[in-house]
């Protein structure tokens, strides 16, 4: 026999052409993102790129003038609202996911706060910035200060924090832990010299995500007030503060075309921050996949 | 622990003012009423434009998202070369990085002016579908990276038994990779929705403030966390019936957003497949 016979789909053809054309259509879509983050770019460059200067680095924001506005409170704002927030959700972060990983029982509290977690991930910000506001700014009378929006956004970031951490523990093979506990380490020295360092990349990452996120966040900061028209940098953690985003947002909402250039200003020096961490976030995770010894 | 006490602290915040609120207007005005005003007189405190507003701008947004990012998981799973997907994943994620506020830039200086007028010349300055559309590009890579999870995690022996049998890789994919992946689709798209439910700062900038029940994505229109950024941003003195309102609306977010996510969770928890 020459040829050989097709029993049971005859259109072999045509469906080898389905497939050719799925291909393309498939590719499509996935450049459809890449496309849309290109002239999302290109838009932003264009529109503030001639507006970004030392001026606008230096100089406080004006209401008036928009050749001499700048975002300078709004830069030193948000440098102080991370640094604070950093100091806050790390630690805790670390040491909730350590002691859920390592140290919790596994009963029904423990289950109960997993799933809890995971639903916290997913409240929205902006529910956040209402418990920010009833408890940090009213209850406990913080005002609308650089602490209240700090320990707002500590809250925001530390489900991010606690469960890219517990995943990169549970990363952790269990030979480690029981070649330590068998050469008479402690658990807490076990956990400390053996769990943590090989974690370490993969919770470093998580926490560069959580800050990024942190860093562009507006939604909470407006809820406590922070868009109120702030000129000057704070100098203490219970001075009132502005943010970039929150800032931008101003300069959008106004009708002017300058200040909405001004807005496009801010968000590059805002992105200009933002991608490359989440470069630096992938290039860990990448180098870790590459160096991991198990 | 914390994270417990963050849930109650939300719920008892968000329980003790929504209770002071509803003291003062009654539940079935605020859930079942048609008109939203409590800044004008006279004042009404119905919810479902607010509702409505947050329902159609999400589901617009599932819409744009939904094939783009199927399509991008599919390929990226199935079809791109290593080289491709170690290139392409992480600037899709490049997506899921970029600040909220940006995309609402976006959607006010150039979807609507340069995409959406040309096509629609009635469309209004702020409006429905602007905002959609970003939301819909900023949850793409939500639901192509779970996807993507959900996809590699059928078993290799499942497409090999079917490529055996002469199928084309577009049948291996439709046929076989995505029924069996179907349960880590419809979670990734509710999380998606949930995300889009509670987006803030774009809807914002790009939907407007004008509460109204409406169909038509060309329109004004506010959503729930919308209303709660107008809200907050005006000097509303504490303990105000405006004041109030913010909790009342967090509320109703936050019960919206809390049942997507556990309908998600059990979906997930029930319909996983085993194949060990």
């Amino acid at each position: 026999m020459s040829d050989t016979p097709v029993l049971f789909e005859p259109r072999l053809k045509r469906r080898r052409r389905i497939a050719r054309w799925s291909q393309g259509v498939f590719a499509t879509s996935a450049l459809i993102g890449v496309a849309f983050l290109a002239v999302l770019l290109f838009r932003v460059i264009v529109d503030g790129g001639s507006w970004v200067s030392w001026k606008f680095i230096t100089n406080p924001p004006s209401d008036l003038d928009p050749n001499n506005c700048g975002a300078m409170s709004a830069l030193f704002g948000t440098l102080w609202l991370i640094a604070m927030t950093a100091a806050t959700s790390v630690p805790i972060g670390i040491a909730a996911a350590v002691y859920l990983e390592e140290y919790a029982p596994n009963n029904r509290l423990t289950r109960f706060i997993h799933v809890n977690i995971s639903n916290l991930a997913g409240v929205p910000s902006i529910v956040y910035g209402i418990l920010g506001l009833a408890l940090f700014v009213r209850w406990l009378g913080f005002g609308r200060s650089v602490l209240a929006g700090a320990l707002t956004l500590s809250l925001l970031i530390l489900p991010v924090i606690i469960i890219a951490s517990r995943e990169a523990l549970r990363a952790v093979p269990k030979s480690f832990r029981l070649a330590a506990y068998a050469l008479g380490a402690s658990r807490w020295q076990t956990v400390w010299a053996h769990v943590l360092p090989p974690a370490l990349p993969g919770i470093m990452t998580g926490i560069i995500l959580a800050l990024s996120r942190a860093l562009g966040e507006a939604a909470p900061l407006i809820m406590l007030g922070a868009l109120t028209y702030v000129r000057f940098a704070p100098h203490s953690p219970m001075d009132p503060f502005t943010a970039m985003p929150v800032q931008i947002y101003n300069w959008c909402d106004r009708p002017d075309p300058e200040f909405q250039s001004l807005a496009a200003a801010g968000i590059l020096v805002l992105l200009g921050v933002l991608l490359p961490l989440n470069a630096l976030a992938v290039a860990v995770r990448v180098l870790h996949e590459r160096r991991k010894a198990w | 622990m914390l994270s417990i006490a963050t849930t109650f602290g939300i719920l008892w915040v968000l329980a003790a003012d929504s209770f002071a609120f509803f003291r003062q207007v009654s539940p079935i005005e605020f859930f079942f009423g048609t008109r939203w005003a409590p800044n004008l007189e006279p004042r009404s405190f119905g919810v479902l434009p607010l509702v409505s507003g947050t329902l159609l701008i999400a589901g617009g947004a599932l819409m744009v998202a939904l094939p783009v990012s199927l399509g991008s998981a599919l390929f990226l799973s199935e079809y791109a070369p290593p080289w491709v997907r170690n290139s392409l994943k992480p600037t899709l994620e490049i997506l899921a990085g970029i600040p909220t506020v940006v995309y609402g830039y976006f959607a006010l200086m150039f979807i609507t002016p340069h995409v959406l007028r040309p096509l629609f010349p009635n469309t209004e300055v702020f409006n429905g579908a602007s905002a959609a559309i970003v939301v819909g590009i900023m949850i793409i890579p939500t639901i192509a990276s779970l996807c993507d999870d959900a996809f590699r995690a059928v078993p290799r022996h499942l497409r090999e038994a079917a490529f055996a049998l002469s199928a084309t890789r577009f049948e291996v994919t439709t046929r076989i990779v995505f029924p069996a992946a179907v349960s880590g689709i419809v979670a990734s798209v509710l999380l998606a929705f949930a995300r889009a439910i509670g987006e803030t700062m774009a809807v914002a900038l790009a939907a407007g403030m004008t509460p109204k029940l409406t169909l038509n994505p060309l329109e004004s229109m506010q959503t729930l966390t919308g209303y709660i950024v107008q809200i907050s941003m005006g000097d509303t003195p504490a303990g105000s019936l405006e004041y109030l309102t913010i909790f009342a609306c967090g509320m109703t977010l936050f019960i919206m957003t809390l049942g997507v996510n556990l309908i998600a969770q059990r979906v997930m928890a029930r319909f996983r497949e085993a194949y060990e």
